[in-house]
């Protein structure tokens, strides 16, 4: 063994492998960054009202307590397929009346129960939160979650 | 400690456990308002306790990764650092950087891109202070000694680097966005932090158990090299459910299922050099971090990571409690406690005096681990009745996490045993004093 497998050859494998597997991983990045832009998102159009919901999203920091397809805090519900389980999907100002009521009744205040933060936030930017989590739901995300509670 | 410029990794060793015992105990508060979810809601929101327990967290192990090079370096290399100015300004950067991303989420400015929410300015800052230090460490080691130690160690923090720049690459595409997210995340945790665990794991082997360095670095390239063949493609395993294409849930569940070997050969490697060695190093409570921190890594970052990684298993797992317990062991194991055996290593040398209060050390490893294990059980349990009422019955998530109350109570209880095992820690590293407990004489050989 210790013949065979040097502190040389150890190094050369471990230089080697490791660029073979950045190779093939790199070319699988690719395949999927198109793979993301042209299919699995390709359901409903990229607007500027969906990025503004990005924005929006990022800057109250929601995933610190919400998972969005899974990842995030564990401290709130799953958002990626809200709007599916709130029956508001295919419903544009549905969507938002529903996700601007929620919204505007917080914090409960109730006790014992976890408490969402009260955002100020304009009607417009509510408008594109809602879209931007319909966008998010379009998602093909290859049939997760295993139901409707996310 | 042979060379003067050694010094430096003293003042990051003293911010590193400042940040800590803040991490520590933001967790604490974030384990609290669980228990007791009305507790500062107004004032200080769940996903700001969280954003500074994540943050301090990465950041302080950070500055244990650097301050552990600068320690280590010179000798490896034989020659002085090239600059202890840059190291210092270095320092200074990140310490502004850390104060400012603290005081901008108490204020509530900050981005949504969970772990990278510093704001831009300090994101610049952690740019400029790598890019010094990558300077400052790379000229020392060119100049001097070149080991596999600092091979390894160089090219981990190189990438981990480079990496960074997927930061500020934040694409409009939610599905995009989260993939190059991974870059950071992952390739960091999964795949360039475990070359700087190896390399700081090797100096550690090599200057304790006395084992000829050749096969201290022949070992590492193996464990190495399994790190990264198993941690590039196994990225894959958070590429199932995002809006990434379907081939990844094989590519990633075999791939991440390798990563278990360069974990379980650190374990190895680790008790394998102890038991060859012949030397009877003083400084057993580092000893016993090393050991602890491979074995902990073993099962936070191997059994727990591949417990739920198999795209069937994680189809119902996948963002529950689950995941909680495994990120809690995993970096317990792999990153914390291999730095706070650098810092048990290093501190009596860099303070010049001996390992004193060892005892309370090792009490501090066992109070930390003891609780981290605890956490990690109890989190476990509340996952797999989340996973059951809520993906496979199908019950709301708030009508689940009613149900899970106890699982938060007793995880409160294991965290406030972290706390006091970190500030055990600090205590012991900190405060001089004569040794708690005198050692017995030295024993004849029993039978």
């Amino acid at each position: 063994m210790s013949e065979i497998l040097t502190k040389s050859r150890a190094r050369n494998v471990f230089y080697g492998g490791s660029l073979f597997f950045v190779v093939v991983f790199v070319a699988m990045t690719v395949h999927s960054h198109r793979y993301i832009v042209e299919t699995s998102t390709a359901g409903m159009p990229l607007t500027d009202e969906v990025r503004l919901g990005k924005h929006v999203w990022e800057r109250a920091s929601c995933i610190n307590c919400h998972t969005l397809h899974g990842e995030g805090a564990y401290f709130a519900p799953e958002v990626g397929n809200v709007m599916t389980r709130w029956g508001v999907q295919d419903d544009p100002e549905g969507a938002y009346e529903m996700l601007d009521g929620w919204m505007q009744a917080q914090p409960s205040g109730i006790e014992g129960r976890r408490q969402m933060p009260h955002f100020d936030i304009t009607e417009e930017e509510m408008r594109g939160l809602a879209e931007f989590l319909r966008w998010a739901d379009q998602t093909d995300t290859q049939g997760w979650p295993p139901n409707d509670a996310g | 400690m042979k060379y003067q410029s050694q010094k430096v990794a003293y003042a990051y060793f003293l911010v590193a456990m400042g940040l800590f015992a803040i991490q520590v105990l933001g967790g604490l508060l974030a384990g609290w308002i669980y228990v007791s979810p009305n507790t500062l809601s107004e004032l200080l929101p769940f996903n700001v306790v969280r954003m500074l327990h994540t943050n301090a967290l990465i950041v302080w192990l950070l500055l244990g990764f650097f301050g552990a090079a600068y320690y280590l370096v010179p000798e490896e290399s034989e020659r002085e650092l090239f600059s202890v100015k840059l190291a210092y300004i270095q320092l200074a950067i990140l310490v502004v950087g850390t104060l400012g991303a603290v005081v901008s989420y108490l204020v509530g400015i900050h981005g949504g891109r969970e772990f990278l929410e510093q704001p831009l300015w300090v994101k610049f800052g952690i740019l400029v202070a790598a890019v010094i230090f990558l300077v400052n460490i790379s000229m020392t080691v060119l100049a001097g000694r070149k080991t596999a130690i600092t091979n390894i160690l160089l090219m981990g923090l190189w990438l981990l680097s480079l990496l960074w720049i997927f930061a500020f690459i934040n694409p409009d595409n939610l599905s995009l966005d989260k993939m190059y997210w991974w870059f950071v995340v992952h390739l960091w945790v999964e795949a360039t932090w475990e070359l700087v665990m190896a390399a700081i794991l090797g100096y550690l082997m090599l200057k304790m158990t006395g084992v000829d360095r050749e096969v201290v670095e022949k070992w590492l390239y193996v464990i190495v090299a399994t790190a990264l063949f198993s941690g590039i493609l196994g990225t894959g395993h958070h590429f199932l459910w995002i809006g990434t294409p379907g081939y990844w849930q094989w590519v990633g569940s075999i791939f991440s299922t390798f990563e278990v070997i360069p974990f379980f050969a650190m374990m190895s490697f680790a008790f394998v050099m102890v038991w060859k060695g012949r030397k009877n190093h003083p400084n057993k409570a580092a000893l016993l971090w090393s050991l602890g921190a491979s074995t902990v890594a073993f099962f936070g970052a191997g059994v727990w990571g591949f417990l739920h990684t198999l795209h069937g298993v994680n189809f119902y797992t996948h963002g529950t409690q689950i995941t909680a317990a495994h990120g809690h062991l995993a970096f317990y194991g792999a990153y914390v406690a291999m730095n706070l055996a650098m810092f048990s290593y290093a501190m009596p040398q860099l303070r010049g005096r001996d390992p004193y209060n060892q005892v309370l050390n090792m009490a501090s490893f066992w109070l930390m681990t003891g609780g981290m294990a605890f956490m990690t059980f109890v989190l476990t349990f509340a996952g797999t009745i989340q996973t059951h009422m809520q993906r496979i019955v199908g019950d709301y998530y708030m009508d689940v996490q009613d149900q899970l109350g106890l699982f938060y109570l007793m995880r409160f209880g294991a965290g406030a045993a972290v706390v006091l095992g970190a500030l055990l820690f600090i205590y012991s590293q900190l405060v001089v004093r004569r040794e708690v407990i005198t050692p017995g004489p030295v024993a004849t050989p029993g039978e």
